[in-house]
C-alpha cells in the first residue's frame, strides 16, 4: 500500500517537475538598467508573451552598477540573460569577444532591414566595426542629451522684464552655450516663490560615466573630435585642440558659476532631483527621462520645457540610448531572437514610442504628427539627427575611466588647467591603445 | 608474548593502519585538510597574481595571448605620479583616523571604565555605528553632509556662520569627511578594546600607587597606558590593515572625488582590474600594496611584542 502511494507521488511530482521546466524553457529573461523606459518595455512585452506564449522575465539594475554588473556578466560567459540592452559604447567589445550573436543572417532571414531604422541610431547601437554592415544588436531605444526649463519661471513678466534689461534679448531657451550660461547666471541664486533657486543642474558623476557626457555635449557643440583622420587614433591636436579647450574652460565656468551647492558628484538622478525639488531653473538630462517630467505632478505639464543641446559652433548632442542585443552564452537564443523579430514590427515600434519608450523606427520617427506628439518630439529628432558618441572601441571602458579622472580633476576638484586635463587624457588614450595593439 | 605480535602475513584493518602510524604522521592527516584549503584559496592565487603582475593578461579577453611583460607593470606604477598620490591618500586617511581614533576611543573608554550610573546604556548606544554596513554609512552621510539640506552643515553654520558646507565636493574637506564618518564608524571599535585593557588592570596596582602618593597622571603614565598599550597596538593594528584597504565607505561617499582627492589605492586597484579589465598591470598593483601592508604590520608586530614584554 506504502508502496503504491509512493509511486503515484512520484508520478504526479515528475509531471509537475517536467511542466515547470518547459514553462521556465519557454522563458526568456530581458536585461536593462533600472529606469522608467524599462518599465514601459516590461508593459509592451507583454503582448509579445501574449502572443506567443513565451514568458519573459526583467532583470533590471540601477545605472550606477548597470555596467559593472553586465560587462562582468558577459566577461564571465554568464547566461543570466538572453537578450541585454547594453549601452551604445559596449557593441565593440561585444562584436570582438563574442559577447553578442552577430545579427546579419537573422535580419536577411526574418526580412528585417537596417534601412527601416534612423541611419545614426543603426550606426551608433548597432554596427561594428563602425560604418560596415556588421550588425550586433537592432536599435531599441533612441536617446540624446537634452535640457529641459522652467518654462513657468520664464514666463513670468517680472522675471522676463529683468532679463531683457539685462541681457538686451527675450528669455526662452537658450540657442547657444553663451546664452544657457547667461540663463543660468541669471537664475542662481534668484529667490523664487521665497525659494532660493540656482541656474542649472549639469553632469558632474566621478565614478561611472556622468562627467564624461556632460562635458562632451559641450565639447561636441564646439566641434570636438577624437582623431584627426578617423580610425588612425591621432588623437594630438583633435583632442586637445583650441575648441576642446574652450568647451572644457566654459563647462569649468558653467560648473563654478551656476550650479547648486554640493552638485559635485551629478548624475541623472540627481539632476532629476534638483529640477523636480525646484532648485534649478535647468537642468540637462537625457530624453529618456522626458515623459517622466512631462507628466510630474510638480514640474510636468505647462511647467516644463524642452530644448536640444544648445549649439556654440556646431550643432551636436551626446549620444545615448541602447541598442538589443541576442547573448551569444544563452541557451534560448531562438527564443530571444523571436523577441527581436517582434520587436522590429512596426506596429509595435508605434506602440513602443506611445508608452514612452524612443523608438528608432523610421516609421514612427518619420510619421507626419510624430514632431507633435509630444512636447520633445521635435527637439528629440533635432537631436538625433547631430548624435555624436565616445568611443566604442572594446577597450571603451579604459578609455571612459580614463576621461572620468582627468575631467573630474579638473571641473569640480579644480587642478590643473583644461589644456592639461587633455593632454593627459591623450597620454592616457594612448598608453591604453598601444596596450591594444592599435598603436 | 607471541600473542602480542601479529602475524605478518595477517592483513591490517583501516584503524590498525590509522593506530600503527606516527605521531608527525597524524597531525599531518589533521592539518593537511587545512593546508590543502589554504593553498588553494590563500596561496594559490598570491602565486598567481604574482604571475599575472608580470603579464598583460586582461580578465575580460579570455582569448587573447597572455604576453610576458617582465617587470614593465611595476615600472609603470612606480613612475606613476597619479599612483603615489593614491597611496598618499590612502596614508593621510589611514593616519589621521588612527591617531584620532585611538584619542577620542581611549578617553571613551576611560569615561565608561568609571562605572558611572547608565554606563552600561551609553556603552551599547557608542557601539552602534561599528554595527552598521559601510556602504550603508557611505550612503546616508552623503546626506549628512548635504550642504543645503544636511544636518552636518546646519550644526556647523549654528556655530560659525560659513553658508553651505561642500564637505565632499571641496578638496580642501573631502578628504576629512571620510576621515569624520570613519571616525564616528570605528572609534567604538578602539574603545572596546581599551576597555578590555582597563578592565585587566588590577586594583592593587593603584591601590600600591595611592600609598606611594602617585598623583593622577603619574598613576596614568606609569600604570594604566602600558597596561592598556599592547590592547590599544592590537586595535591599531586591526584598524591599520582595515583601513589601509578601505573601499565600500569611501566609494559610497565621494567615489574618491572630487577628481582623485580621496581615490585611496583600494578604490584605484578596483577601477584599474574591473572597470578598466588591466588585471595584468592590477595585479602589479596588487602585490605592492600586499608588500606593503605585510612589511608594515611586520614591523609593527615586532613592536608590539616588545611592548608585551
Amino acid at each position: 500500500m506504502r508502496n503504491w502511494k509512493a509511486w503515484v507521488a512520484g508520478a504526479i511530482m515528475s509531471v509537475g517537475l517536467s511542466t515547470s521546466v518547459q514553462a521556465a524553457d519557454k522563458e526568456i529573461t530581458l536585461c536593462w538598467a533600472a529606469w522608467d523606459p524599462a518599465n514601459a518595455l516590461a508593459e509592451l512585452s507583454k503582448d509579445f508573451t501574449a502572443q506567443s506564449g513565451i514568458k519573459m522575465k526583467f532583470e533590471f539594475v540601477p545605472w550606477t552598477n548597470f555596467a559593472d554588473r553586465f560587462l562582468n556578466e558577459l566577461n564571465s560567459k554568464g547566461k543570466l540573460c538572453d537578450l541585454l540592452i547594453g549601452d551604445s559604447q559596449w557593441i565593440g567589445g561585444g562584436a570582438t569577444y563574442g559577447h553578442y550573436v552577430k545579427l546579419n543572417d537573422f535580419f536577411d532571414k526574418e526580412g528585417i532591414s537596417m534601412d527601416d531604422f534612423a541611419p545614426a541610431t543603426v550606426n551608433a547601437y548597432s554596427t561594428w566595426p563602425k560604418g560596415t554592415p556588421n550588425y550586433y544588436a537592432l536599435p531599441a531605444m533612441g536617446d540624446a542629451l537634452g535640457w529641459v526649463y522652467r518654462k513657468d519661471w520664464f514666463a513670468r513678466p517680472e522675471i522676463r522684464a529683468e532679463f531683457k534689461k539685462k541681457y538686451g534679448r527675450e528669455l526662452g531657451a537658450p540657442q547657444t552655450w553663451t546664452e544657457l550660461k547667461e540663463v543660468a547666471q541669471f537664475f542662481q541664486g534668484r529667490e523664487i516663490d521665497g525659494k532660493k533657486v540656482y541656474g542649472a543642474a549639469i553632469y558632474t558623476e566621478r565614478g561611472s560615466e556622468g562627467i564624461t557626457m556632460g562635458v562632451t555635449s559641450a565639447l561636441y557643440a564646439w566641434g570636438f573630435k577624437y582623431e584627426n583622420t578617423p580610425g588612425k587614433y591621432d588623437m594630438e591636436g583633435a583632442v586637445n585642440s583650441p575648441e576642446a579647450v574652450e568647451a572644457l574652460e566654459f563647462y569649468k565656468s558653467l560648473y563654478d558659476c551656476c550650479t547648486p551647492p554640493g552638485h559635485s558628484d551629478a548624475y541623472m538622478v540627481a539632476n532629476l532631483d534638483a529640477y523636480k525639488s525646484g532648485q534649478v531653473a535647468m537642468q540637462m538630462n537625457w530624453f529618456a527621462f522626458f515623459p517622466g517630467i512631462a507628466k510630474d505632478e510638480a514640474v510636468g505639464g505647462d511647467k516644463s520645457g524642452f530644448f536640444v543641446n544648445p549649439k556654440q559652433k556646431v550643432a551636436a548632442s551626446t549620444l545615448g540610448g541602447q541598442g538589443i542585443s541576442v547573448v551569444s552564452y544563452s541557451d534560448k537564443k531562438d527564443l530571444a531572437l523571436q523577441y527581436i523579430k517582434w520587436f522590429a514590427n512596426p506596429k509595435v515600434q508605434a506602440k513602443w514610442w506611445s508608452l514612452g519608450g524612443y523608438s528608432c523606427h523610421n516609421a514612427v520617427l518619420g510619421a507626419p504628427d510624430f514632431p507633435k506628439s509630444t512636447p520633445f518630439a521635435a527637439d528629440f529628432l533635432k537631436a538625433m539627427a547631430g548624435v555624436k558618441d565616445f568611443w566604442q572601441e572594446p577597450i571603451y571602458a579604459e578609455l571612459l575611466q580614463s576621461m572620468q579622472k582627468r575631467i573630474h580633476n579638473y571641473v569640480v576638484a579644480g587642478k590643473g588647467t583644461a589644456k592639461e586635463a587633455l593632454d593627459k587624457i591623450i597620454k592616457d588614450w594612448t598608453e591604453s591603445f598601444q596596450d591594444d595593439g592599435k598603436l | 608474548m607471541s600473542s602480542s605480535v601479529s602475524s605478518p602475513d595477517k592483513p591490517r584493518t583501516v584503524t590498525g593502519k590509522v593506530f600503527a602510524l606516527s605521531d608527525r604522521a597524524i597531525a599531518w592527516l589533521f592539518i593537511s585538510p587545512t593546508i590543502l584549503l589554504l593553498l588553494a584559496i590563500n596561496i594559490f592565487p598570491l602565486v598567481w597574481t604574482i604571475y599575472l603582475s608580470f603579464t598583460n593578461y586582461r580578465a575580460n579577453q579570455p582569448g587573447r595571448a597572455i604576453r610576458w611583460v617582465g617587470t614593465r607593470n611595476y615600472e609603470r606604477l612606480l613612475g606613476n605620479e597619479d599612483i603615489w598620490g593614491y597611496l598618499q591618500a590612502t596614508a593621510h586617511f589611514v593616519l589621521w583616523t588612527m591617531l584620532l581614533q585611538v584619542v577620542i576611543g581611549f578617553g571613551l573608554a576611560l569615561l565608561i571604565n568609571r562605572n558611572f550610573k547608565g554606563a552600561s546604556f551609553w556603552t551599547t548606544v557608542i557601539l552602534i555605528p561599528m554595527m552598521l554596513s559601510p556602504a550603508v554609512v557611505g550612503v546616508f552621510w552623503t546626506y549628512i553632509y548635504q550642504p543645503q539640506t544636511g544636518i552636518f552643515s546646519y550644526i556647523v553654520n549654528f556655530f560659525a556662520d560659513v553658508g553651505p558646507l561642500d564637505m565632499i565636493g571641496s578638496v580642501d574637506l573631502a578628504p576629512w569627511s571620510i576621515i569624520i564618518v570613519d571616525t564616528w564608524m570605528w572609534t567604538p571599535y578602539i574603545m572596546l578594546l581599551c576597555l578590555a585593557g582597563l578592565r585587566s588592570i588590577p586594583d592593587y596596582l593603584y591601590e600600591a600607587a595611592e600609598i606611594d602618593r602617585a598623583n593622577a597622571w603619574q598613576k596614568f603614565f606609569y600604570i594604566t597606558l602600558p597596561r592598556v598599550m599592547p590592547f590599544l597596538m592590537l586595535a591599531v593594528l586591526f584598524r591599520g590593515i582595515e583601513n589601509f584597504k578601505m573601499f565600500d565607505m569611501v566609494v559610497e561617499l565621494t567615489s574618491g572625488g572630487p577628481g582623485s582627492t580621496t581615490e585611496v589605492a583600494s578604490i584605484n586597484l578596483k577601477r584599474e582590474a574591473f572597470e578598466k579589465w588591466r588585471t595584468g598591470y592590477s595585479s602589479a598593483f596588487a602585490i605592492i600594496l600586499f608588500v606593503t601592508v605585510f612589511g608594515l604590520s611586520n614591523i609593527y608586530v615586532k613592536a608590539l611584542n616588545k611592548v608585551k614584554q
